[in-house]
């Protein structure tokens, strides 16, 4: 067990896929002679070449474009968005192209292709540099979305998401890239569609993804510490497809749930958890279950109103007392 | 316009048997359509012929081919039987794609017909993405792209040609010029509306031709296809045609954006009475000949159409089927 960085286990799963399989390559803004803009491809140019590794200019609109024809005809592109924010500029290719040439075409095409970059509530960046696009993505059919929260799943997603045939949707956490993880020695791959137990509990399950699994587990922390509530944290690690029988189990045991996400409430990807539980778990569920989610305003700039846009630990502990019963 | 070569008489029936199937074809398709045999958007390719026939004629058959929703004619020219076209615009199991695509999305992979493609503009940069992988993988098909004059105006057109230049893709933009984006005519839209100068902006090669001569067309792509085939570079053509019919079956054929004497000027310059006109003047075409191959269309388009009205539906569970590959 290495202890890496989300950002190196990112360039590892890379590497060994692009080693492993010559119809994988990487292209996007900045990925090969400057290293990355977050420096994921780190080393790649040099160790690929410049056919494998692909600078583009500023045209996500068509570059996203390039690689679905490229995956039509058999090659497993990786797409780097600088940031997901700029890729709602080749949204039409990611929706009406990507995702739906397969039905369209009577299964004859297939797209195998990864769009993948940093997203989520960064720092100080403000309204346009500073969202999550999980639920957007996650409401089409054809996709496939993903949004990992540590290094060791990272790395064994992404190498998943790029051996997987159908066009992937890979949200990395802007604010994770330095995050320190285990992650396992030698090759491996973590299955699309599995959610993960983040922590073992029995009075609560707390559902997050992404950035959010931090904030969950802080939660959890001081819930045992303050309150001796044992709360089990599950992280979707997947967002589509959902993988519901593990969020029942977990309700099956703990009867209570609360939902946090970096996303804004309505229409978000708690709103989909609380929908499916409501029927899966019905008659487990001792309370409603809460969300916790980003404040429903664009993000401000100011500090002290970019906090309190963001959902935190304390937001959580509270949403869980009320599923408890112990804010009375 | 150079001299018919009295030795390709046969390939000249050719080109000109495959204009009337297209012709007849939609003629077919639009009587179907006001039947409600044919669902939802339709758009006719009549008038347009010469683009399709002379330039999939100047292709290898292992080339990539896209086109937008006007795409019949591609389809019929690649190869993909009339029937399964058709069955296709009747929503049946045994159409090109299933029932699934309909008018618009018309696929046949075998052929390496990847799509029709119904966000205008949307192809172009897939089409560069079929050449970025042909160099990639060091072959030397080429990929053709065809597209409407309204589609120039569009952000994916201009990014997408600055990089296939960059990167010297082997892609061949063909820009079926037809004067009108459904209502709106080109010189309303564009500010330089010689459509084949955008070329300039990227240091591309291009050529204009006149879209309503099959073997213009024809001879201008061959040299677009040796381009990209021989020496990996792109070309913008810019095919002048005409389109007859409304932008799509939905749409009048004339009205508040062109006047039905302007369309009637422009039926006398018939893509196919010109061909036909042609090889009747250079006594290539046999009376005979000529009937021979009107009725093999019209025995193949009767076929079409029963084969389209005989098939089933897509069974219901086929609703859920190719959402996900694996």
């Amino acid at each position: 067990m290495a202890v890496i960085t989300y950002r190196d286990a990112l360039n590892q799963a890379l590497r060994e896929e692009m080693a492993r399989d010559a119809s994988v390559f990487l292209m996007g803004e900045e990925v090969g002679v400057y290293q990355g803009a977050y420096k994921v491809s780190r080393g790649l140019l040099d160790e690929f070449g410049p056919r494998r590794v692909v600078d583009t200019p500023i045209a996500e609109l068509s570059f996203a474009g390039i690689g679905v024809g490229a995956a039509m005809v058999g090659m497993r592109p990786v797409i780097e968005f600088m940031t997901w924010n700029f890729a709602l500029l080749a949204i039409d290719q990611v929706v009406n192209s990507a995702a739906k040439l397969h039905y369209m075409s009577g299964g004859q095409v297939t797209v195998p292709i990864v769009f993948r970059g940093p997203g989520g509530p960064a720092l100080q960046l403000g309204a346009q540099h500073s969202q999550a696009f999980e639920s957007w993505y996650a409401h089409i059919p054809g996709l496939k979305v993903v949004a990992p929260a540590t290094p060791h799943d990272a790395k064994g997603l992404l190498k998943s998401a790029i051996r997987d045939d159908n066009p992937v949707v890979f949200l990395e956490g802007e604010m994770l890239y330095n995050a320190k993880g285990e992650v396992a020695d030698g090759e491996y791959t973590i299955p699309l569609g599995v959610a993960d137990v983040k922590r073992v509990g029995t009075d609560v399950t707390i559902v997050c993804h992404s950035q959010t699994v931090a904030v969950a587990l802080r939660a959890a922390d001081q819930l045992q510490r303050d309150l001796g509530i044992a709360a089990e944290v599950v992280d979707l690690r997947t967002i589509r497809p959902l993988d519901v029988p593990t969020l029942a189990a977990s309700v099956a045991k703990t009867n209570r749930c609360v939902v946090v996400e970096q996303g804004w409430p309505f229409c978000g990807i708690g709103a989909q958890v609380v929908d499916e539980l409501q029927r899966a778990a019905f008659d487990d569920l001792d309370a409603p279950i809460e969300r916790v989610t980003q404040a429903d305003v664009p993000m401000p700039y100011n500090k002290h109103l970019e906090k309190a846009a963001k959902p935190d630990a304390a937001q959580v502990v509270s949403a869980v007392k009320r599923v408890t019963y112990r804010d009375r | 316009m150079s001299a018919l070569d009295p030795a390709r008489r046969e390939f000249y029936h050719e080109l000109l048997r495959r204009m009337i199937l297209l012709r007849r074809f939609e003629e077919r398709a639009g009587e179907a359509y006001a039947q409600g045999k044919i669902g939802g958007f339709c758009h006719l390719y009549i008038g347009q012929e010469a683009v399709a026939t002379g330039a999939l004629t100047a292709l290898r058959p292992d080339d990539y081919l896209f086109a937008a929703y006007r795409e019949h004619a591609h389809a019929l020219v690649r190869g993909t039987p009339a029937r399964a076209v058709m069955a296709e615009l009747f929503g049946k199991a045994t159409g090109c794609s299933h029932g699934k695509g309909g008018s618009m999305h018309l696929f046949d992979v075998p052929r390496g017909f990847l799509g029709g493609h119904a966000i205008v503009g949307s192809h172009i940069p897939i089409a560069a993405g079929a050449a970025f992988a042909v160099k990639y993988r060091g072959t030397d098909q080429v990929a053709a792209c065809f597209f409407g004059e309204a589609a120039v105006n569009i952000g994916a057109f201009h990014e997408t040609l600055n990089m296939a230049a960059l990167w010297e893709l082997p892609v061949i933009f063909v820009c079926e010029n037809n004067r009108y984006g459904m209502g709106t005519a080109l010189e309303r839209a564009a500010a330089v509306y010689d459509v084949a100068h955008r070329a300039c902006s990227y240091d591309m090669a291009s050529e204009t031709v006149d879209g309503m001569d099959a073997l213009a067309v024809l001879e201008a792509v061959t040299r677009a296809v040796e381009r990209a085939r021989e020496h990996k570079l792109p070309t913008l053509i810019e095919a002048r045609t005409y389109r007859y019919m409304g932008h799509s079956m939905a749409d009048p054929i004339h009205g508040h954006y062109r006047t039905k004497e302007e369309l009637e000027e422009q039926k006398g310059r018939d893509p196919i009475a010109a061909l036909q006109h042609r090889l009747e003047q250079a006594d290539l075409l046999p009376e005979a000949a000529l009937a021979a191959m009107r009725q093999g269309v019209e025995d193949e388009v009767d076929d079409a159409i029963r084969f389209a009205e005989e098939s089933p539906e897509p069974a219901p569970a086929e609703l859920h089927t190719d959402v996900y590959q694996g």
